[in-house]
């Protein structure tokens, strides 16, 4: 010891003991038996129900999932029916919407349209979440020269932009529909997810529950696809979600271009687009298929947003 | 600011509640804290993670967090209450009047900012001295703080410079203004323990000159011990014991106080276990290897000695290549020609500082890392030239435990899928057997039967390392090497833990490698002690020999530097 002197006590520093009743001691390290059980998904979903952005999103999205499954609950009217002497007329009964330039319905064009803009981003959603997450991981775990190919190999798409990409496929294809916007979409979105993919894994991987996987004699692959991957979703599923948004106003982008889906087909796209030569004189022809697309993009946003906050490990500490 | 004689308090804290409130409720951190530090005194606030001894030195200088705030009581700087001032108020106080030394040395300094930089702008922020002047005393502070040719030191950005010295140049930011208090955060915690003595030896010695009072915060009983004249033991937020530090130490008389005495590691000094068991685990070890020649013979300390190596390590070395690659990269020895065995059922302590190659070590005895040279035979077989199926064989017999408690457990499954996965991975039993085992070994570590549908963020540190514990006991391993495995938990977890992996040695004669800085801990649970530097051997004896005469220069420094290691006890 230092030689401190050792000076008398002084006052406000003599030896007081707490009484007991006051401090009561607890077990060392005791298991509260009593909360119930939760898994990491279970507490985020409990962290997500209370949120506004969350309730609000979802329920917009699962609004516009019915609506696009069965637009007959919604409207009789065939969206294609066309009658030109109504072309332009105001809101009237049975079309509150009133009517676009071709006569046909606006209200039903818009329930209709929903249908479109949902398929594609779902569908081009799963593409990029199933090529991006194993390429990604594949990348991320091995690493060396797999990561090197792969990651080089990702970054040729990634360089493209994504509407760009779009727009020059889209034009050397033949057949156009819902399937081959989603395709032509995918092939340009799906690096985004592969990175991060890769960073996730990278990241789950240095944990030391992976390297006693692996002394248990686990496989690499085994080990990859029961610890690595299932940690490693939660920022794929934030990116993805709000990808769907990006890729629903990709495909109207292509439509308003008149290279995404076919002019038969009805999307919110090609409605804007054609409601453009009427723009000055009847605006809410343009106005409907706009708040469509942009309610839509929105909520899968603040839907991504929430998952976000629901999913991110550093959240969960707090 | 009045000049204030020795015998009037500097500081003194009242009373203090400090709640935080996180969603919508309010957490009681502190509760009812006393405390006096005097001119020029040292006083050591102890406690485990969550006591609030940290929240009770950030209140005092206004540095809660943004959802916590004091709610009752005073802090009284030099006969000011200070529990409520403004936010102008602190800045003057902080720096100029209460200095800070923060905890974690690395991520305290900015990385973009030269040291001597960093030193300059606490000059600059109190006032104190500009340009010219300021590099000067920059300089004259980090030679000061104990840092050899400061004025290229200064020069430097904080990732060239170790732990030890960044926390000097931490330390000669905190005096810079030659403050009256200094609140000292966990200071050397993060680095190793030579360095942790030679630092606060320093800091002792600088605090002495300059008459500063300094409210040293730490964990570490036996540390707070041996540089503190008052000690404060904090528990759940309450002071439950505070006087002078060696009266509370030789007569604790709060309950929390003893145990806390009881479980430092730095003031044990006893072999968890008597010689009876000893002769117990031998047998059951034995009986475990299905050795029968050395079980008839367990019954003498002889025949303890007489029981195969299980584990024989022969100049093993390991080069890793850093910086580019091929021939041009530049090569470091991890591990150097390092040769040790590990008798069966006893526990081989591998020592050493950071960097000292104990972890790659481990990584190679459990064949996570192939070797650049040199051999490690398990039960007489090499297990570099293992084949797939044998390695899967290997992989059953040999289980590791690790640090991180909170890295170590798959946060995706759920206790009872955590300690089946092994039994399933090995194709052991059916569905009702496994289910009845890992049951079985949830009792065998202490865990009540309602942890099994649980996931590892429902419980604390030391509950998830007992259930990694579990888990590496699942195959009925005979080795079991841990990797720093008590090193992140407070310390009464940690003796319970201690006492834990001891009496599963007894029950069940496991071998450990027991992978670790700390020496005190080494003196409890090892009979054999392996220490390394630099990736080099340089001892290897039982742990009677180490601790009663070591050899070399280093295991000494290793030995002097455990804090409150000379302080006699009276429980």
């Amino acid at each position: 010891m230092p030689d401190r002197p050792t000076a008398a006590v002084r006052p406000g520093q003599e030896h007081h003991v707490a009484p007991l009743e006051e401090t009561p001691l607890a077990a060392v390290d005791a298991v509260d038996e009593q909360a119930p059980p939760t898994s990491l998904w279970a507490d985020a979903w409990r962290r997500l129900r209370r949120r506004p952005l969350f309730l609000v999103s979802s329920l917009i999205i699962l609004l516009l999932l019915v609506v696009s499954l069965f637009p007959s609950l919604f409207t009789s009217v065939d969206p294609r029916f066309a009658d030109l002497t109504r072309s332009l007329q105001g809101p009237a009964e049975g079309h509150p919407l009133g009517f676009t330039q071709q006569g046909t319905d606006v209200y039903s064009r818009l329930v209709h349209g929903a249908r479109a803009s949902v398929s594609v981003g779902v569908i081009a959603t799963a593409l990029v979440v199933v090529i991006g997450g194993v390429v990604g991981a594949l990348a991320g775990f091995f690493g060396g020269w797999l990561d090197a190919v792969l990651s080089r190999f990702a970054d040729i798409f990634f360089a493209v932009p994504l509407l760009l990409g779009g727009i020059i496929l889209m034009q050397m294809l033949d057949t156009r529909n819902s399937f081959t916007v989603a395709l032509t979409l995918a092939v340009f979105g799906w690096p985004q997810v592969a990175r991060i993919m890769r960073g996730s894994v990278l990241q789950v991987r240095s944990n030391e529950y992976v390297t006693a996987a692996t002394s248990l004699g686990l496989g690499k692959l085994k080990v990859l696809l029961r610890h690595v991957v299932p940690n490693a979703l939660g920022p794929v599923i934030v990116v993805a979600t709000i990808s769907l948004g990006t890729f629903i106003a990709a495909e109207a982008t292509l439509s308003f271009l008149n290279i995404g889906l076919p002019p038969s087909t009805v999307s919110w796209g090609g409605d804007i687009s054609r409601a453009q030569t009427t723009l000055r004189t009847d605006p809410w022809v343009l106005l409907w298929p706009s708040i469509g697309l942009s309610v839509t993009v929105l909520s899968f946003l603040m839907l991504g947003d929430a998952l976000r906050d629901a999913l991110d490990p550093k959240g969960r500490t707090r | 600011m009045p000049a204030s004689d020795a015998d009037q308090p500097l500081l003194q804290v009242r009373g203090l509640h400090v709640d935080f409130t996180s969603g919508g409720r309010a957490v009681h951190a502190v509760r009812g804290a006393d405390l006096t530090v005097y001119p020029g005194q040292t006083v050591a606030i102890v406690g485990e993670s969550g006591s609030g001894k940290s929240t009770t030195a950030q209140a005092v200088i206004g540095l809660l967090p943004g959802n916590g705030r004091v709610v009752g009581g005073q802090v009284l700087f030099d006969g000011r209450d200070i529990a409520h001032a403004s936010r102008r108020e602190f800045v003057e106080l902080r720096g100029k009047h209460i200095g800070l030394v923060p905890q974690d040395p690395m991520s305290n300094l900015n990385p973009v900012w030269t040291i001597g930089f960093q030193v300059r702008e606490a000059l600059a922020a109190n006032g104190l001295a500009k340009g010219r002047a300021a590099k000067q005393r920059a300089a004259q502070l980090l030679a000061e703080a104990g840092l050899p040719d400061a004025d290229r030191r200064a020069k430097q950005y904080p990732h060239e410079f170790s732990g030890g010295m960044r926390q000097r140049a931490l330390i000669a930011i905190g005096l810079a203004s030659r403050p009256r208090l200094l609140i000292a955060d966990e200071p050397t915690s993060a680095l190793d323990v030579t360095v942790q003595r030679q630092i606060l030896d320093h800091l002792d010695g600088l605090t002495r000159e300059l008459g500063t009072a300094v409210l040293l915060i730490t964990h570490d009983l036996g540390l707070a011990a041996e540089r503190a004249e008052h000690l404060v033991v904090m528990y759940k937020g309450q002071v439950v014991e505070s006087g002078p530090a060696l009266q509370i130490l030789q007569d604790p008389q709060h309950p929390y106080t003893q145990r806390l005495v009881r479980a430092a590691p730095s003031l044990a000094s006893q072999r968890l276990r008597s010689s009876s068991q000893r002769e117990q685990v031998a047998a059951a070890a034995a009986e475990h290897a299905g050795l029968a020649h050395a079980a008839a013979v367990a019954g003498s300390d002889v025949g303890v000695e007489q029981t195969a190596n299980v584990i024989e390590v022969e100049d093993l070395t390991k080069v890793f290549t850093i910086r580019g690659s091929g021939p041009r990269g530049e090569k470091l020895r991890a591990v150097d020609g390092v040769s040790f065995a590990v008798r069966r059922g006893t526990t081989t302590a591998v020592v050493g500082e950071s960097g000292s190659g104990k972890s790659t070590v481990a990584q190679m005895v459990l064949n996570l890392l192939p070797a650049t040279s040199g051999t490690v035979r398990f039960d007489g077989v090499d297990i570099t030239t293992l084949d797939a199926r044998r390695r899967f064989d290997f992989r059953r017999r040999v289980q590791p435990i690790f640090q991180n408690p909170y890295g170590s457990l798959d946060p995706s499954f759920s206790i009872y899928r955590t300690i089946e996965e092994p039994l399933r991975v090995h194709g052991i039993g059916d569905a009702k057997s496994r289910e009845a085992r890992v049951r079985d070994l949830l009792d065998k570590v202490a865990l009540p039967a309602g942890t099994i549908r649980r996931y590892p963020n429902e419980l604390s540190g030391g509950q998830r390392q007992r259930v990694a514990i579990a888990r590496a006991l699942a195959l009925n391993p005979e080795v079991v090497v841990c990797d720093e495995a008590v090193s992140a938990l407070d310390v009464l977890v940690q003796g319970q833990i201690l006492t834990l992996l001891n009496d599963l040695q007894a029950e069940l004669g496991l071998t450990y490698l027991f992978i670790t800085h700390d020496l005190a801990v080494v003196r409890q649970i090892a009979d054999d002690v392996v220490v390394m530097q630099k990736g080099r051997l340089v001892e290897a004896a039982t742990t009677d020999e180490v601790f009663r005469s070591p050899r070399q220069e280093y295991t000494r420094a290793l030995l002097e530097a455990i804090p409150g290691g000379n302080i006699e006890l009276g429980v």
